[in-house]
């Protein structure tokens, strides 16, 4: 058995540990209700951007751009990753490393190129060694200290150069979509071509139902989406930076907590352990001092 | 006719970031690709491109707001108008020595740009820049 004064320093690191956890824990709660009302923040524009962007579609006639109507082939597949810079937060990062993996499997088995763009260092870290050669590249530190427009512009300008460039031919961004704190759903958005999300097709309210009402455009539909299209790339960009920071702060203040409970539970069990050990000693002392006296 | 004359029109002006103004105006100018139009209640369903401008906000037949925008999009409907702009700022917060001297670093860099991917980022910007002091200095509409 340990000695008492082993126990002790281990209690010790013990509660320092679970004080750090405990502060990391709340740290991300603060964080957390700051992240979900951007995440709120930002909605408006991205829902007006994707109500433009499906009525202009919708009006579009003939030979429609390349980024919303594709450019015919289906070889090279770009998946943008959305990954956390720190961890300690769970399995968030962990989740997107898998559906990857599976993403990859299913695509090269089906005989297509992949490419890699992976937003976070953990996401590197998961996948570097198997799939090095696919990373095109590894931005970091994109959300630090909150995600940003401009850094998610910078991200969609990127990809719309590398379609523009031929690098690629479809485009998906996947990313941990927020539900709630302790949830987070691994979601696969496609970018390029451009696929209007269906998921309010049946809400009746919408008062402009996209394509049913005809727009006039101005200057005209074409010049229009050469502006939107690009555009709505750092939009998507950027509500899934904001998803994913939100889902990150959620993700980690549940590993926290859960890790600051454990630590509590290993401090009552070492304590009590300790708590016998000493009085064991003392008893076994008290005998023999009582077992001395009776000798004499 | 009457009728819809007294209506207003519901303005948003957004930014990715979060909604900056939401409110019923009587009319609104927006500064369009191809040139300023006015919304009043009632206008036609419209896709439009901005330009670096103005938009001008009307109340009681005057301008009541003018707004700073270097670009983006607006969809109006009979009953709304938003804009999604980028880089909103009133008019009257506008720094026109700190423009000015941005104006000057821009002229610097269009120096110094080599390739013509560059040469258009900064044209861009300079244009905003122009717009942007031409905004605060020459008050339309009074």
């Amino acid at each position: 058995m340990a000695s008492l004064k082993e126990l002790r320093s281990r209690i010790d690191s013990v509660k320092s540990t679970q004080r750090i956890t405990s502060a990391m824990k709340m740290v991300a709660g603060a964080k957390l209700a700051k992240a979900q009302e951007r995440a709120e923040a930002g909605r408006p524009y991205a829902d007006s951007m994707e109500r433009m962007l499906r009525a202009v579609a919708a009006g579009a006639s003939g030979s429609a751009p390349a980024l919303l109507a594709g450019n015919g082939a289906d070889e090279t597949h770009l998946l943008v990753l959305i990954t956390s810079d720190r961890g300690l937060c769970g399995g968030f990062n962990g989740a997107i490393a898998r559906w990857a993996r599976q993403r990859i499997n299913t695509l090269t088995q089906s005989g297509k190129q992949v490419k890699l763009l992976i937003v976070g260092r953990k996401g590197l870290g998961l996948l570097g060694r198997d799939y090095r050669s696919m990373i095109v590249d590894t931005l970091e530190d994109i959300s630090k200290p909150v995600p940003t427009f401009d850094a998610a512009a910078s991200i969609g300008t990127r990809i719309a150069e590398m379609f523009a460039a031929g690098e690629f031919d479809v485009c998906a961004l996947v990313y941990n979509k927020f539900q709630s704190a302790l949830t987070q759903v691994v979601t696969p958005a496609q970018l390029v071509p451009f696929a209007a999300v269906d998921e309010d097709k049946d809400a009746p309210d919408d008062e402009s139902n996209g394509a049913d009402v005809s727009y006039d455009f101005e200057p005209d539909e074409a010049e229009i989406l050469d502006q939107l299209l690009p555009r709505n790339l750092s939009v998507q960009m950027y509500r899934a930076l904001l998803e994913s920071f939100a889902s990150e702060q959620g993700a980690r203040m549940t590993a926290m907590d859960s890790a600051t409970r454990n630590a509590g539970d290993m401090i009552d069990r070492l304590s009590l352990i300790y708590n016998r050990s000493r009085q064991a000693e003392i008893t076994k002392e008290l005998i023999e001092i009582i077992s001395g006296a009776e000798a004499l | 006719m009457a009728n819809e004359m007294d209506n207003k029109v519901e303005f948003e002006l957004v930014a990715p970031e979060k909604i900056l103004l939401a409110e019923p105006v009587e009319m609104v100018v927006v500064p369009g690709e191809d040139g300023d139009f006015g919304v009043l209640a009632g206008h036609s369903h419209l896709i439009s491109n901005i330009r670096p401008g103005v938009i001008h906000i009307f109340a009681d037949a005057e301008v009541q707001t003018r707004i700073f925008v270097a670009g983006g999009f607006a969809e109006v409907t009979p009953e709304r108008c938003v804009v999604l702009a980028e880089d909103a700022i009133a008019v009257e917060d506008i720094d026109v020595s700190a423009v000015e001297s941005e104006i000057g670093d821009l002229n610097d860099d269009l120096q110094d740009a080599t390739d013509d991917d560059a040469r258009i980022v900064v044209e861009a910007k300079l244009k905003i820049a122009h717009a942007k002091v031409q905004a605060s200095e020459l008050q339309l509409y009074q």
